[in-house]
Protein backbone atom coordinates (compact mmCIF):
# COMPACT_ATOMS: atom_id res chain seq x y z
CA UNK A 1 0.00 0.00 0.00
CA UNK A 2 2.67 2.47 1.03
CA UNK A 3 4.68 1.67 -2.07
CA UNK A 4 2.20 3.09 -4.59
CA UNK A 5 3.39 6.42 -5.96
CA UNK A 6 0.37 8.76 -6.17
CA UNK A 7 2.28 11.02 -8.58
CA UNK A 8 0.97 8.53 -11.14
CA UNK A 9 -2.62 9.51 -10.32
CA UNK A 10 -1.73 13.20 -10.53
CA UNK A 11 -0.04 12.75 -13.90
CA UNK A 12 -3.02 10.76 -15.22
CA UNK A 13 -5.45 13.43 -13.94
CA UNK A 14 -3.44 16.03 -15.86
CA UNK A 15 -3.22 13.94 -19.04
CA UNK A 16 -6.94 13.14 -18.93
CA UNK A 17 -7.94 16.81 -18.84
CA UNK A 18 -5.72 17.58 -21.85
CA UNK A 19 -6.74 14.45 -23.74
CA UNK A 20 -10.43 15.16 -23.21
CA UNK A 21 -10.08 18.72 -24.53
CA UNK A 22 -8.09 17.76 -27.64
CA UNK A 23 -9.14 14.26 -28.70
CA UNK A 24 -12.83 13.47 -29.19
CA UNK A 25 -13.84 9.83 -28.51
CA UNK A 26 -14.30 7.64 -31.62
CA UNK A 27 -18.02 7.11 -30.89
CA UNK A 28 -18.61 10.89 -30.90
CA UNK A 29 -16.71 11.31 -34.18
CA UNK A 30 -18.73 8.50 -35.71
CA UNK A 31 -22.01 10.02 -34.48
CA UNK A 32 -21.16 13.43 -35.98
CA UNK A 33 -20.21 11.81 -39.31
CA UNK A 34 -23.46 9.85 -39.41
CA UNK A 35 -25.45 12.96 -38.49
CA UNK A 36 -23.72 14.94 -41.24
CA UNK A 37 -24.55 12.18 -43.76
CA UNK A 38 -28.25 12.10 -42.92
CA UNK A 39 -28.73 15.90 -42.69
CA UNK A 40 -30.60 17.32 -45.69
CA UNK A 41 -30.85 21.08 -45.01
CA UNK A 42 -28.18 23.15 -46.80
CA UNK A 43 -27.24 25.48 -43.91
CA UNK A 44 -27.15 22.57 -41.49
CA UNK A 45 -24.86 20.65 -43.87
CA UNK A 46 -22.40 23.59 -43.86
CA UNK A 47 -22.46 23.56 -40.07
CA UNK A 48 -21.63 19.85 -39.93
CA UNK A 49 -18.75 20.41 -42.36
CA UNK A 50 -17.30 23.00 -39.96
CA UNK A 51 -17.68 20.59 -37.02
CA UNK A 52 -15.79 17.86 -38.87
CA UNK A 53 -13.10 20.35 -39.89
CA UNK A 54 -12.72 21.46 -36.26
CA UNK A 55 -12.15 17.85 -35.16
CA UNK A 56 -9.50 17.34 -37.85
CA UNK A 57 -7.70 20.59 -37.01
CA UNK A 58 -7.62 19.70 -33.30
CA UNK A 59 -6.07 16.33 -34.26
CA UNK A 60 -3.50 17.81 -36.61
CA UNK A 61 -2.44 20.66 -34.32
CA UNK A 62 -2.90 18.77 -31.06
CA UNK A 63 -4.99 21.62 -29.75
CA UNK A 64 -8.34 22.24 -28.07
CA UNK A 65 -11.51 21.64 -30.05
CA UNK A 66 -13.48 24.20 -28.02
CA UNK A 67 -12.17 27.17 -26.04
CA UNK A 68 -14.52 26.42 -23.14
CA UNK A 69 -12.26 24.27 -21.01
CA UNK A 70 -15.22 23.79 -18.68
CA UNK A 71 -15.24 22.74 -15.08
CA UNK A 72 -13.32 19.50 -14.51
CA UNK A 73 -15.33 16.46 -13.45
CA UNK A 74 -13.63 13.21 -12.45
CA UNK A 75 -15.77 10.09 -12.13
CA UNK A 76 -13.65 7.67 -10.16
CA UNK A 77 -14.23 3.97 -9.53
CA UNK A 78 -12.04 2.39 -6.90
CA UNK A 79 -11.26 -1.29 -7.18
CA UNK A 80 -11.62 -2.83 -3.74
CA UNK A 81 -8.93 -5.46 -4.38
CA UNK A 82 -6.20 -2.91 -3.53
CA UNK A 83 -5.95 -0.49 -0.62
CA UNK A 84 -6.31 2.77 -2.55
CA UNK A 85 -5.93 5.91 -0.44
CA UNK A 86 -9.07 7.94 -1.28
CA UNK A 87 -7.93 11.20 0.31
CA UNK A 88 -4.66 11.03 -1.61
CA UNK A 89 -6.56 10.41 -4.87
CA UNK A 90 -8.71 13.50 -4.23
CA UNK A 91 -5.66 15.70 -3.66
CA UNK A 92 -3.95 14.38 -6.80
CA UNK A 93 -6.99 15.05 -9.00
CA UNK A 94 -6.94 18.66 -7.80
CA UNK A 95 -3.22 19.00 -8.55
CA UNK A 96 -3.51 17.22 -11.89
CA UNK A 97 -6.31 19.50 -13.14
CA UNK A 98 -4.36 22.56 -11.99
CA UNK A 99 -1.17 21.39 -13.67
CA UNK A 100 -2.98 20.65 -16.95
CA UNK A 101 -4.29 24.23 -16.95
CA UNK A 102 -0.95 25.85 -16.21
CA UNK A 103 1.37 23.55 -18.15
CA UNK A 104 -0.56 23.10 -21.43
CA UNK A 105 -1.48 26.06 -20.88
CA UNK A 106 -5.21 26.63 -21.44
CA UNK A 107 -7.85 28.98 -20.07
CA UNK A 108 -9.01 28.42 -16.50
CA UNK A 109 -12.80 28.64 -16.45
CA UNK A 110 -13.26 28.40 -12.68
CA UNK A 111 -14.04 31.47 -10.62
CA UNK A 112 -15.04 32.54 -7.10
CA UNK A 113 -18.85 32.60 -7.17
CA UNK A 114 -19.03 35.93 -5.30
CA UNK A 115 -15.91 37.94 -6.17
CA UNK A 116 -15.71 36.40 -9.68
CA UNK A 117 -11.93 36.21 -9.28
CA UNK A 118 -10.47 33.44 -11.46
CA UNK A 119 -7.72 31.48 -9.64
CA UNK A 120 -6.25 30.53 -13.07
CA UNK A 121 -6.14 26.87 -12.01
CA UNK A 122 -9.51 25.45 -13.23
CA UNK A 123 -10.04 24.29 -9.63
CA UNK A 124 -10.78 25.83 -6.22
CA UNK A 125 -12.98 25.01 -3.24
CA UNK A 126 -15.40 22.24 -4.29
CA UNK A 127 -13.60 21.62 -7.58
CA UNK A 128 -12.86 19.41 -9.39
CA UNK A 129 -16.27 17.79 -9.18
CA UNK A 130 -15.66 14.29 -7.88
CA UNK A 131 -17.83 11.20 -8.26
CA UNK A 132 -16.73 8.13 -6.33
CA UNK A 133 -17.90 4.57 -6.74
CA UNK A 134 -16.39 1.16 -6.07
CA UNK A 135 -15.60 -1.88 -8.16
CA UNK A 136 -15.78 -5.35 -6.65
CA UNK A 137 -13.40 -8.00 -8.03
CA UNK A 138 -11.00 -5.37 -9.39
CA UNK A 139 -7.76 -3.98 -8.03
CA UNK A 140 -7.43 -1.01 -10.40
CA UNK A 141 -8.51 2.61 -10.21
CA UNK A 142 -10.72 3.79 -13.06
CA UNK A 143 -10.97 7.52 -13.83
CA UNK A 144 -13.32 9.11 -16.34
CA UNK A 145 -12.71 12.81 -16.95
CA UNK A 146 -15.29 15.22 -18.39
CA UNK A 147 -14.57 18.93 -18.96
CA UNK A 148 -18.08 20.37 -18.76
CA UNK A 149 -18.65 23.49 -20.84
CA UNK A 150 -21.06 26.16 -19.67
CA UNK A 151 -23.13 26.58 -22.83
CA UNK A 152 -24.71 23.21 -22.16
CA UNK A 153 -24.43 23.15 -18.35
CA UNK A 154 -26.31 26.48 -18.04
CA UNK A 155 -29.32 24.81 -19.70
CA UNK A 156 -29.69 22.09 -17.04
CA UNK A 157 -33.18 21.50 -15.64
CA UNK A 158 -34.68 19.47 -12.79
CA UNK A 159 -38.17 18.99 -11.45
CA UNK A 160 -39.80 17.00 -8.67
CA UNK A 161 -43.03 15.67 -10.16
CA UNK A 162 -45.51 13.65 -8.09
CA UNK A 163 -46.52 10.03 -8.68
CA UNK A 164 -49.93 11.10 -10.02
CA UNK A 165 -48.20 12.93 -12.89
CA UNK A 166 -46.94 9.59 -14.20
CA UNK A 167 -44.02 8.82 -16.48
CA UNK A 168 -45.50 10.96 -19.24
CA UNK A 169 -44.79 14.14 -17.23
CA UNK A 170 -41.10 13.18 -17.23
CA UNK A 171 -41.03 12.56 -20.97
CA UNK A 172 -42.77 15.86 -21.70
CA UNK A 173 -40.37 17.66 -19.37
CA UNK A 174 -37.36 16.31 -21.29
CA UNK A 175 -38.77 17.46 -24.62
CA UNK A 176 -39.82 20.88 -23.26
CA UNK A 177 -36.39 21.38 -21.66
CA UNK A 178 -34.75 20.66 -25.00
CA UNK A 179 -36.91 23.23 -26.80
CA UNK A 180 -36.40 25.87 -24.09
CA UNK A 181 -32.61 25.42 -24.33
CA UNK A 182 -32.77 26.06 -28.09
CA UNK A 183 -29.47 26.98 -29.71
CA UNK A 184 -27.58 27.65 -26.46
CA UNK A 185 -26.15 24.20 -25.60
CA UNK A 186 -24.46 23.79 -29.03
CA UNK A 187 -26.80 21.14 -30.46
CA UNK A 188 -26.78 18.39 -31.62
CA UNK A 189 -25.45 17.05 -28.32
CA UNK A 190 -26.19 14.20 -25.96
CA UNK A 191 -29.33 14.72 -23.88
CA UNK A 192 -28.60 13.18 -20.48
CA UNK A 193 -31.68 12.32 -18.44
CA UNK A 194 -32.00 11.20 -14.84
CA UNK A 195 -35.21 9.61 -13.60
CA UNK A 196 -35.85 8.62 -9.98
CA UNK A 197 -33.68 9.04 -6.88
CA UNK A 198 -33.58 12.21 -4.78
CA UNK A 199 -33.18 15.82 -5.95
CA UNK A 200 -29.38 15.54 -5.97
CA UNK A 201 -29.21 11.96 -7.21
CA UNK A 202 -31.47 12.62 -10.19
CA UNK A 203 -29.10 15.31 -11.52
CA UNK A 204 -26.14 13.04 -10.89
CA UNK A 205 -27.88 10.35 -12.93
CA UNK A 206 -28.35 12.84 -15.78
CA UNK A 207 -24.64 13.64 -15.61
CA UNK A 208 -23.72 9.94 -15.64
CA UNK A 209 -26.00 9.56 -18.67
CA UNK A 210 -23.94 12.04 -20.73
CA UNK A 211 -20.78 10.13 -19.78
CA UNK A 212 -21.87 7.06 -21.77
CA UNK A 213 -20.54 6.46 -25.29
CA UNK A 214 -22.96 8.01 -27.80
CA UNK A 215 -25.96 5.85 -28.48
CA UNK A 216 -25.08 3.10 -25.99
CA UNK A 217 -28.52 2.05 -24.86
CA UNK A 218 -29.64 1.59 -21.27
CA UNK A 219 -29.56 -2.20 -20.58
CA UNK A 220 -33.20 -2.13 -19.43
CA UNK A 221 -35.28 -2.60 -22.62
CA UNK A 222 -38.13 -0.42 -21.27
CA UNK A 223 -35.74 2.46 -20.66
CA UNK A 224 -33.94 1.87 -23.97
CA UNK A 225 -37.31 2.17 -25.72
CA UNK A 226 -37.95 5.48 -23.96
CA UNK A 227 -34.51 6.73 -25.07
CA UNK A 228 -35.41 5.99 -28.68
CA UNK A 229 -38.85 7.62 -28.40
CA UNK A 230 -37.38 10.80 -26.91
CA UNK A 231 -34.62 10.86 -29.52
CA UNK A 232 -37.21 10.65 -32.30
CA UNK A 233 -39.33 13.35 -30.65
CA UNK A 234 -36.38 15.74 -30.27
CA UNK A 235 -35.20 15.19 -33.83
CA UNK A 236 -38.75 15.80 -35.08
CA UNK A 237 -38.64 19.37 -33.70
CA UNK A 238 -36.34 20.46 -36.54
CA UNK A 239 -34.29 22.66 -34.16
CA UNK A 240 -31.19 21.24 -35.86
CA UNK A 241 -27.46 21.81 -35.44
CA UNK A 242 -26.71 25.07 -33.58
CA UNK A 243 -30.47 25.69 -33.32
CA UNK A 244 -30.52 27.03 -36.89
CA UNK A 245 -32.85 24.35 -38.29
CA UNK A 246 -32.16 20.84 -39.55
CA UNK A 247 -32.93 17.16 -39.31
CA UNK A 248 -30.47 16.30 -36.55
CA UNK A 249 -31.16 17.96 -33.20
CA UNK A 250 -29.53 15.41 -30.91
CA UNK A 251 -26.86 12.73 -31.27
CA UNK A 252 -28.55 10.58 -28.62
CA UNK A 253 -30.78 10.56 -25.56
CA UNK A 254 -29.32 8.62 -22.62
CA UNK A 255 -31.36 7.83 -19.52
CA UNK A 256 -30.07 6.64 -16.14
CA UNK A 257 -32.48 5.64 -13.41
CA UNK A 258 -32.72 4.88 -9.70
CA UNK A 259 -35.45 3.90 -7.29
CA UNK A 260 -37.19 6.87 -5.73
CA UNK A 261 -39.45 7.69 -2.76
CA UNK A 262 -43.08 6.49 -2.86
CA UNK A 263 -44.19 10.15 -2.97
CA UNK A 264 -41.67 11.31 -5.57
CA UNK A 265 -41.26 11.29 -9.35
CA UNK A 266 -38.12 13.31 -10.15
CA UNK A 267 -36.52 14.08 -13.50
CA UNK A 268 -33.39 15.98 -14.54
CA UNK A 269 -31.88 16.95 -17.88
CA UNK A 270 -28.18 17.63 -18.37
CA UNK A 271 -27.05 18.26 -21.92
CA UNK A 272 -23.62 17.64 -23.38
CA UNK A 273 -22.49 19.80 -26.32
CA UNK A 274 -21.79 18.18 -29.71
CA UNK A 275 -18.05 17.96 -28.92
CA UNK A 276 -18.93 15.44 -26.20
CA UNK A 277 -15.52 15.39 -24.56
CA UNK A 278 -14.37 12.65 -22.23
CA UNK A 279 -11.21 10.65 -21.52
CA UNK A 280 -10.58 7.59 -19.41
CA UNK A 281 -7.63 6.01 -17.61
CA UNK A 282 -7.20 2.79 -15.72
CA UNK A 283 -4.40 2.71 -13.16
CA UNK A 284 -3.09 -0.59 -11.82
CA UNK A 285 -1.42 -1.15 -8.42
CA UNK A 286 1.90 -1.81 -10.20
CA UNK A 287 1.79 1.74 -11.66
CA UNK A 288 0.70 0.85 -15.21
CA UNK A 289 -1.70 3.37 -16.80
CA UNK A 290 -3.98 2.54 -19.74
CA UNK A 291 -5.65 5.45 -21.51
CA UNK A 292 -8.93 5.28 -23.39
CA UNK A 293 -12.24 7.07 -23.73
CA UNK B 1 -29.23 30.13 -49.34
CA UNK B 2 -26.67 32.46 -50.91
CA UNK B 3 -22.96 32.40 -50.09
CA UNK B 4 -20.98 35.63 -49.63
CA UNK B 5 -17.33 36.44 -49.21
CA UNK B 6 -16.90 39.86 -47.60
CA UNK B 7 -14.09 42.22 -46.66
CA UNK B 8 -14.06 44.49 -43.59
CA UNK B 9 -15.17 47.19 -42.99
CA UNK B 10 -18.70 46.18 -44.06
CA UNK B 11 -20.80 48.76 -45.89
CA UNK B 12 -24.47 49.18 -45.03
CA UNK B 13 -25.27 48.08 -48.57
CA UNK B 14 -23.35 44.80 -48.20
CA UNK B 15 -25.01 44.05 -44.88
CA UNK B 16 -28.52 44.86 -46.15
CA UNK B 17 -28.08 42.25 -48.90
CA UNK B 18 -27.74 39.45 -46.36
CA UNK B 19 -30.79 37.33 -45.57
CA UNK B 20 -31.30 34.69 -42.91
CA UNK B 21 -29.84 31.26 -43.89
CA UNK B 22 -27.15 32.84 -46.11
CA UNK B 23 -23.59 31.73 -45.42
CA UNK B 24 -20.83 34.31 -44.99
CA UNK B 25 -17.04 34.16 -44.90
CA UNK B 26 -14.91 37.28 -44.60
CA UNK B 27 -11.36 38.66 -44.52
CA UNK B 28 -10.09 41.59 -42.51
CA UNK B 29 -10.42 42.85 -38.97
CA UNK B 30 -12.51 41.26 -36.23
CA UNK B 31 -12.94 42.64 -32.71
CA UNK B 32 -13.39 40.32 -29.72
CA UNK B 33 -15.88 41.55 -27.11
CA UNK B 34 -17.85 39.96 -24.24
CA UNK B 35 -19.41 40.45 -20.76
CA UNK B 36 -16.78 42.41 -18.86
CA UNK B 37 -15.48 44.78 -21.55
CA UNK B 38 -19.06 45.72 -22.49
CA UNK B 39 -19.95 46.40 -18.85
CA UNK B 40 -16.76 48.51 -18.69
CA UNK B 41 -17.71 50.35 -21.89
CA UNK B 42 -21.37 51.05 -21.28
CA UNK B 43 -22.07 50.75 -17.54
CA UNK B 44 -18.78 52.29 -16.44
CA UNK B 45 -18.71 54.83 -19.28
CA UNK B 46 -15.45 54.22 -21.12
CA UNK B 47 -15.36 55.17 -24.78
CA UNK B 48 -14.18 52.34 -27.08
CA UNK B 49 -10.39 52.47 -27.41
CA UNK B 50 -10.63 52.03 -31.20
CA UNK B 51 -13.20 52.81 -33.89
CA UNK B 52 -15.67 49.95 -34.39
CA UNK B 53 -17.37 51.60 -37.37
CA UNK B 54 -18.38 49.09 -40.03
CA UNK B 55 -16.71 46.30 -38.10
CA UNK B 56 -17.74 42.83 -36.99
CA UNK B 57 -17.50 42.04 -33.25
CA UNK B 58 -17.38 38.49 -31.93
CA UNK B 59 -18.47 37.24 -28.48
CA UNK B 60 -15.29 35.57 -27.33
CA UNK B 61 -12.88 34.94 -24.47
CA UNK B 62 -9.70 33.80 -26.07
CA UNK B 63 -6.91 31.70 -24.64
CA UNK B 64 -3.82 33.69 -25.66
CA UNK B 65 -0.22 33.64 -24.56
CA UNK B 66 2.44 36.29 -24.75
CA UNK B 67 5.57 35.27 -26.67
CA UNK B 68 8.34 37.91 -26.67
CA UNK B 69 5.82 40.62 -25.82
CA UNK B 70 3.41 39.61 -28.60
CA UNK B 71 0.02 37.98 -28.03
CA UNK B 72 -0.50 34.70 -29.93
CA UNK B 73 -3.65 32.58 -29.94
CA UNK B 74 -3.85 29.22 -28.16
CA UNK B 75 -7.57 28.79 -28.72
CA UNK B 76 -10.12 31.40 -29.73
CA UNK B 77 -13.77 30.36 -29.70
CA UNK B 78 -17.22 31.80 -29.33
CA UNK B 79 -19.36 32.19 -26.25
CA UNK B 80 -23.17 32.22 -25.89
CA UNK B 81 -24.63 35.58 -26.96
CA UNK B 82 -27.79 35.97 -24.87
CA UNK B 83 -25.74 37.42 -22.00
CA UNK B 84 -24.63 40.35 -24.17
CA UNK B 85 -28.06 41.17 -25.64
CA UNK B 86 -28.52 44.59 -24.04
CA UNK B 87 -25.20 45.86 -25.39
CA UNK B 88 -25.97 45.20 -29.06
CA UNK B 89 -28.31 48.19 -29.65
CA UNK B 90 -25.77 50.81 -28.44
CA UNK B 91 -22.90 49.06 -30.28
CA UNK B 92 -24.88 49.24 -33.51
CA UNK B 93 -26.40 52.70 -33.05
CA UNK B 94 -23.65 54.62 -31.32
CA UNK B 95 -20.51 52.96 -32.66
CA UNK B 96 -21.63 51.72 -36.08
CA UNK B 97 -20.92 48.00 -35.59
CA UNK B 98 -22.23 46.14 -38.65
CA UNK B 99 -22.12 42.53 -37.47
CA UNK B 100 -22.36 40.77 -34.13
CA UNK B 101 -20.89 37.28 -34.31
CA UNK B 102 -21.82 34.73 -31.68
CA UNK B 103 -23.73 31.59 -30.90
CA UNK B 104 -27.25 31.02 -29.61
CA UNK B 105 -28.66 34.29 -30.92
CA UNK B 106 -30.07 37.46 -29.38
CA UNK B 107 -33.49 38.99 -28.80
CA UNK B 108 -36.01 41.61 -29.97
CA UNK B 109 -34.11 44.75 -28.93
CA UNK B 110 -31.04 43.63 -30.88
CA UNK B 111 -33.10 42.65 -33.90
CA UNK B 112 -34.86 46.04 -33.91
CA UNK B 113 -31.54 47.92 -33.73
CA UNK B 114 -30.13 45.81 -36.56
CA UNK B 115 -33.14 46.60 -38.71
CA UNK B 116 -33.00 50.32 -37.97
CA UNK B 117 -29.27 50.88 -38.34
CA UNK B 118 -28.26 48.13 -40.79
CA UNK B 119 -26.50 45.33 -39.00
CA UNK B 120 -26.69 41.52 -38.78
CA UNK B 121 -26.12 38.70 -36.32
CA UNK B 122 -23.88 35.99 -37.76
CA UNK B 123 -23.88 32.57 -36.08
CA UNK B 124 -20.57 30.85 -35.75
CA UNK B 125 -20.44 27.07 -35.33
CA UNK B 126 -20.21 26.93 -31.52
CA UNK B 127 -17.72 24.39 -30.22
CA UNK B 128 -15.60 24.53 -33.38
CA UNK B 129 -12.96 26.80 -31.84
CA UNK B 130 -10.02 24.96 -33.39
CA UNK B 131 -11.36 25.99 -36.82
CA UNK B 132 -11.83 29.63 -35.74
CA UNK B 133 -8.34 29.75 -34.28
CA UNK B 134 -6.84 28.53 -37.54
CA UNK B 135 -8.59 31.37 -39.40
CA UNK B 136 -6.93 34.01 -37.19
CA UNK B 137 -3.77 35.27 -38.87
CA UNK B 138 -2.72 37.61 -36.09
CA UNK B 139 -3.70 39.20 -32.81
CA UNK B 140 -2.98 42.75 -33.97
CA UNK B 141 -3.79 44.58 -30.77
CA UNK B 142 -5.15 44.02 -27.28
CA UNK B 143 -6.99 47.04 -25.83
CA UNK B 144 -7.88 47.38 -22.15
CA UNK B 145 -5.35 44.64 -21.41
CA UNK B 146 -6.11 44.83 -17.65
CA UNK B 147 -9.42 43.09 -18.43
CA UNK B 148 -7.78 40.05 -20.09
CA UNK B 149 -9.21 37.41 -20.84
CA UNK B 150 -12.08 39.86 -21.27
CA UNK B 151 -10.11 42.66 -22.92
CA UNK B 152 -10.92 43.95 -26.42
CA UNK B 153 -9.00 42.01 -29.04
CA UNK B 154 -8.26 43.08 -32.58
CA UNK B 155 -7.77 40.00 -34.76
CA UNK B 156 -6.80 39.86 -38.41
CA UNK B 157 -8.70 36.98 -39.99
CA UNK B 158 -8.67 35.17 -43.32
CA UNK B 159 -11.69 33.37 -44.77
CA UNK B 160 -13.43 33.53 -41.38
CA UNK B 161 -16.48 31.25 -41.33
CA UNK B 162 -18.77 29.57 -42.12
CA UNK B 163 -21.12 32.07 -40.50
CA UNK B 164 -24.87 31.64 -40.87
CA UNK B 165 -26.90 34.84 -41.15
CA UNK B 166 -29.19 34.17 -38.21
CA UNK B 167 -30.64 37.68 -37.69
CA UNK B 168 -30.80 39.99 -40.70
CA UNK B 169 -31.41 43.72 -41.12
CA UNK B 170 -34.96 43.13 -42.35
CA UNK B 171 -36.40 41.94 -39.05
CA UNK B 172 -35.92 38.19 -39.60
CA UNK B 173 -34.64 36.01 -36.77
CA UNK B 174 -33.81 32.45 -37.82
CA UNK B 175 -33.77 31.21 -34.20
CA UNK B 176 -37.33 32.46 -33.61
CA UNK B 177 -38.40 31.02 -36.96
CA UNK B 178 -36.97 27.58 -36.15
CA UNK B 179 -38.43 27.71 -32.65
CA UNK B 180 -41.88 28.75 -33.90
CA UNK B 181 -41.86 25.87 -36.41
CA UNK B 182 -40.92 23.45 -33.62
CA UNK B 183 -43.80 24.75 -31.50
CA UNK B 184 -46.22 24.28 -34.39
CA UNK B 185 -45.16 20.63 -34.60
CA UNK B 186 -45.38 20.09 -30.84
CA UNK B 187 -48.99 18.85 -30.55
CA UNK B 188 -48.22 16.09 -33.06
CA UNK B 189 -44.90 15.23 -31.37
CA UNK B 190 -46.63 15.12 -27.95
CA UNK B 191 -49.26 12.78 -29.39
CA UNK B 192 -46.64 10.42 -30.82
CA UNK B 193 -44.74 10.46 -27.55
CA UNK B 194 -47.94 9.68 -25.64
CA UNK B 195 -47.74 12.77 -23.45
CA UNK B 196 -50.53 14.88 -24.98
Amino acid sequence: MASFDYKIVEEAAKQLYIRALCDLPPDVREAIKKAAARETQPTAKEIFKAMLAAIDIADAKKTLICQDTGLPIYMVKIGTGFHWDGAEIKDRLYEGAKRATQEFPFRSSSTHFLTRVNPQTSVGPGLPVLYVDFLKDADYLEMLMIPKGSGSENMSTMKMFIPADGIKALKKFVLDSFIAAGANPCPPGIIGVGMGGTADLVMRLAKEAIARPVGQRNPDPEIAKMEQELEDAINATGIGPQGLGGDVSTLAVHIETAHTHITQNPVAVNTQCWPARRARARIYPDGRVEYGY
Amino acid sequence: MAQYHLQTPFSEEAVRKLRVRDIVHFDGILFGIRDLNLIYMFDQHHEPPVSLKGMPCIHTAPSLKKVDGKWVPICVGTTTSYRMDRFTPPLVERYGVRAIIGKGGQYEQSLAAMKKWGAVYLAVVGGAASLETQQIEEVEQVYWEHLHPEAIYQFRVKDFGPLTVAMDSHGNNLYSEVNAKAKDKLPEIYRKLGVA
